[in-house]
């Protein structure tokens, strides 16, 4: 066994595993925080993504002692520091994949929104193949990835004031004029804030 | 009792003429809504089966043949016993009653009795203080095994059967699992007074479900003699009656619990051994055990789809109406037989719409061979003839010089008609569908106008809304529902229904929100567990919408009445004035009169005691009379059609998919979110079997790349855009008129591939997966005979 102080959603942790211990199997089964998932067990899937110092990595190849003295949020850790930082309820990452119907099983998306929550963090304004490249760490078997996809710029486009695009069965009920309108404003506006932010 | 006869289309409160796709009548149904289990699982607060401790919880691991084909001669497991923080280890003397989750082809064993029959076949089971003791104590169990031949190719299993895999003295049918042959009119006669004949062969590869979750149990048995189940399944009721019979204990003394599930797709259909082996050494140990599989040992498990040659030959008059198909299809099933019997009869009976043909004859068989057990995945048993079948199509329209989507049109079966194997069509949106994928893709202004390299290509589909042939034959429903009140305002439903992703828990909670008008927040429920709801045939062949969904009405309305009687006699007005919407309770001519619905709801307790109530659903009796013409019988079957755009690199063979337009006619959305979700992972998952996917058994027996990173599952960058079209054809006995929308869109996908892959570069993709290296040799074959062509040319002039 070996002692192990760790710096998890904000607290620090005193606890003891085995020194081969992973940071996944630390954080299952000593401190029961189980929403980080166990998908392969060798670093393939990524349902085990938790964030160090902010970062995405995989605790399934990490070992515990390694991450000592390191800020670790896992996906119990989002809406605390949330609400800390002044927010109401859960992250804006996790809300948008709620009302997008991005998670289906949801096995996969602990360690999807804290992917996602680290590119918003890095690139508050990404585009589609930024958000593609960003997630494909992590793998889903249930959405074909098209809802997540939705999740992220429906976060992203509540952050600039703008509703966005309509999706496909949307547009399928809206005049096409309608549609094109809405996902012409959507992309002007996203474009708007990119280049706000590309200016230091 | 049929709870199809007290409900049709029309929104609870509307006319009772069906709906239109904007029915204002709906508070909640069609409406975007979120899932009534989002945040938790958004939260990571959501439960999943290894997410659960208990006290004093020991773990197992399981040991398996190293073997392809072989007699088990002995197993000595004192070594292992021996081993400090070992506390148990059973084999397959501790339960040697077989089982099966067809209820006639009962093969399997919890663990091998006398014979392995493929690599990872589970041979003993070890609980232990930890995982790390119970592998150490794997590799003392000493297993004295001896080999026999090893089947590995289906052509072999069909005519060679000494060794047998399965003994079967009863029927001595080799290594044949099952054989299916129906024929309906003379598709001889067709074939010969026809313009056109298209005779060819086609393959299916194997594939599997990869659920991101692997499979989980945890046993526990109390001291009063209770055995509870935790398990990663699909089938709650399945387990619970294979556990009965295995263990042999009254069914009343076990209870099954699902908790939340990470995917299924199929792959946790049948009854496993870890659900078994978790039971029996709780049994022994008297203390909880817990098993959880590896990646490695999930794609062993397998039950995916079945590999499949398949003859076919098809018939046409000369504007392109077909008359006659004839099939023939070897599946190689693997070393067991799960769903085998249903998937032998599926590959037949489900290919006879959208399209009326007036004469069809199949001739399917399943053998065995030493390889992981093959079962139903997603679109179970008509994925791989449906593939056939529409690439034969697109064949015929080419040669008949017809446009693609014209020769569907041509052939549509249309609404209310029965196909030639007997099967009741009630609704069908394929029309509309082909219409809408024609639109979408622009398909007149592109298709065959696109640079070379790139196409279009179309397929359609239909599929069942689960089946009016339950596994084990019983009059009982199908699917029950039990609601109870709470005097907070709280309705609790009870369902055993398996929510495992798809949303079914939701769509349970939308219903009885509407039917009683009140917040969809003031409804939840209880899912998936044996002791507190009512029984469920579970989560396969697309029914839990459509069967849940009704027996969810039949006790909603129920539930209603007592409510409306209450409020009526409270009044004295009569029942028809009293409506139920947005949270009270009204009178409809009388607007000063209005109640919150909780003090209704407390009105009723008054008047009818403790308030509850329980709905139900059977099928009607449908299907062809024959042997076997309930099997793929359904009360209403959904119908898809993709067109998908490709870009083909020439020197590397590598296929690209652009975009797949996916339209689905799933009678009613009930939330169209979800039925986008369910259209958009469907074609994805069929996609990535067309293009990447391959459950390859070497000669040896062994999974060429039993993980995660060698069995390619598309990643977020892999997956093309995918454009999901919902028709809504609203039909006569789905809830509200839905009907299934997590089946059907995986179908055309892989056909339409192919045929838009002939648009592109002009070859006939006719065998799966289209990997690079085959898309090449096509395109090189097809060179050289162009090249041929053009010197024979020559040399005549």
């Amino acid at each position: 066994m070996r002692p192990l102080s760790l710096r998890i959603n904000q607290d620090t942790v005193e606890t003891a595993a085995p020194a081969h211990w992973t940071l996944l199997e630390v954080l299952r089964y000593k401190l029961l925080l189980t929403g980080s998932k166990q998908g392969c067990d060798k670093g393939d899937c990524g349902a085990c993504t938790v964030l160090v110092d902010g970062k995405p990595i995989l605790s399934c190849l990490t070992l515990a002692a390694t991450v000592e003295k390191r800020e670790i949020t896992t996906i119990e850790g989002l809406m605390p520091l949330h609400v800390k930082c002044g927010g109401e309820g859960p992250d804006p990452v996790q809300a948008a994949f709620d009302r997008c119907g991005a998670l289906q099983c949801g096995f996969c998306q602990p360690g999807m929104m804290l992917s996602a929550r680290a590119l918003l963090n890095a690139n508050p304004c990404p585009t589609r193949a930024e958000i593609r490249e960003a997630l494909s760490g992590n793998l889903c078997r249930c959405t074909g990835y098209t809802q997540i996809f939705e999740a992220v710029e429906l976060a992203v486009a509540e952050s600039i004031g703008v509703a966005p695009a309509p999706r496909s069965w949307e547009a399928q009920r809206m005049s096409a004029d309608e549609a094109q309108k809405q996902a012409k404003l959507a992309a002007q506006k996203l474009a708007e804030a990119r280049s706000r932010e590309q200016r230091p | 009792m049929s709870a199809r006869d007290q409900h049709g289309p029309g929104a609870p409160w509307g006319d009772k003429t069906p709906g239109t796709l904007e029915n204002k009548a709906f508070q909640v149904v069609g409406k975007p809504h979120r899932k009534v289990d989002g945040l938790a699982k958004a939260t990571g607060a959501a439960v999943y089966t290894d997410d659960i401790v208990l006290p004093g919880m020991l773990h197992a691991k399981t040991l398996r043949s190293p073997h392809a084909h072989a007699l088990v001669k002995r197993v000595d497991a004192s070594k292992a016993l021996a081993l400090p923080g070992v506390h148990a280890v059973i084999t397959g003397q501790d339960m040697p009653i077989k089982y099966g989750v067809i209820p006639w082809t009962p093969d399997e064993n919890a663990l091998a009795l006398d014979k392995v029959r493929f690599i990872g076949d589970e041979v003993a089971a070890v609980a232990a203080i930890d995982e790390d003791t119970a592998n150490a104590a794997l590799k003392l169990i000493d297993v004295e095994y001896e080999v026999l031949h090893a089947y590995f190719d289906p052509h072999e299993a069909l005519v060679r059967h000494d060794p047998p895999i399965h003994e079967d003295p009863k029927t001595k049918r080799g290594n044949i699992s099952k054989h299916v042959h129906l024929a309906f009119g003379d598709v001889d006669a067709a074939a010969q007074s026809a313009a056109l004949v298209i005779e060819d062969d086609y393959s299916f590869h194997g594939t599997t479900h990869t659920p991101i979750e692997p499979h989980c149990a945890i046993g526990q048995y109390s001291a009063d003699g209770v055995l509870t189940v935790w398990s990663s399944t699909q089938i709650t009721h399945y387990v619970h009656r294979a556990l009965a019979r295995v263990l042999e204990l009254q069914p009343a003394k076990i209870r099954v619990i699902q908790p939340c599930l990470g995917g299924a797709f199929g792959g946790k259909s049948d009854p496993f051994s870890l659900e078994f082996c978790v039971a029996k050494l709780a049994m022994v140990t008297r203390r909880p055990v817990k098993m959880l599989w590896t990646r490695e040992e999930v794609f062993y498990a397998h039950r995916g789809r079945h590999p499949m040659q398949l003859h076919y030959r098809t018939s046409a008059s000369k504007d392109g109406r077909v008359s006659g198909v004839d099939a023939k299809i070897l599946i190689d099933g693997g070393s067991y037989s799960s769903f085998g019997l249903v998937t032998t009869y599926y590959a037949g009976q489900l290919l006879t719409g959208p399209y009326d043909f007036p004469s069809y004859r199949f001739d399917s068989t399943r053998v065995f061979t030493n390889k992981p057990p093959c079962g139903p995945k997603r679109g179970h048993g008509s994925v791989q003839p449906r593939f056939a079948f529409e690439v034969q199509l697109d064949q015929i329209a080419e040669r008949l010089g017809l446009d693609p989507i014209e020769i569907r049109r041509k052939n549509f079966q249309g609404e209310n008609t029965k196909t030639v194997n007997g099967q009741r069509i009630t609704s069908n949106g394929f029309a509309q569908c082909l219409n809408e994928v024609e639109r979408a893709s622009d398909w007149k202004a592109r298709r065959g106008k696109l640079p070379h390299g790139r196409g279009l290509g179309v397929a359609g589909s239909m599929y069942i809304s689960g089946t009016n042939y339950p596994v084990y034959p019983n009059k009982m429903p199908q699917a029950g529902v039990q609601l109870k009140v709470d005097r907070s305002g709280l309705v609790t439903v009870f369902t055993g229904g398996n929510d495992i992703g798809q949303g079914s828990n939701s769509v349970v909670c939308y219903i009885v929100a509407e039917e009683l008008g009140i917040p969809v927040d003031c409804v939840r429920v209880v899912a998936a567990d044996t002791d507190l709801c009512p029984v469920d045939l579970g989560a396969y062949s697309s029914r839990v919408t459509f069967m849940v969904g009704n027996a969810t009405i039949d006790a909603a309305r129920k539930l209603r009445r007592l409510v409306v009687t209450a409020v009526a006699e409270h009044w004295n007005v009569a029942e028809q004035r009293v409506r139920m919407i947005e949270g009270v309770v009204v009178d409809l001519e009388d607007v000063t009169k209005s109640l919150p619905y909780v003090e209704a709801f407390h009105l009723a307790e008054e008047k009818f005691d403790t308030l509850g109530s329980t709905g139900s659903y059977n099928t009607p009796t449908l299907g062809g009379d024959y042997r076997g013409g309930t099997i793929g019988a359904s009360p209403a079957y959904s119908f898809t059609a993709h067109v998908v755009e490709v870009d083909v690199d020439e020197e590397t063979g590598r296929i690209r998919i652009e975009k797949v337009w996916i339209a689905h006619d799933c009678g009613r959305a009930l939330n169209p979110m979800l039925v986008a979700g369910q259209m958009e992972g469907s074609a994805y998952m069929g996609a990535a079997e067309a293009l990447m996917e391959e459950h390859d058994i070497n000669r040896f027996g062994l999974h060429r790349g039993p993980s995660l990173l060698d069995y390619r599952i598309p990643t977020s960058v892999d997956t093309p855009e995918l454009a999901a079209l919902i028709v809504e054809s609203l039909d006569p006995e789905g809830p509200y008129g839905a009907k299934e929308a997590g089946e059907g869109p995986l179908h055309p996908v892989l056909p339409a591939i192919s045929n838009a892959v002939f648009d592109a570069v002009g070859v006939r993709l006719k065998h799966l997966p289209f990997t690079p290296a085959r898309v090449l040799a096509e395109l090189r074959a097809a060179n050289s005979t162009e090249t041929q062509a053009v010197s024979a040319h020559r040399g005549r002039n």
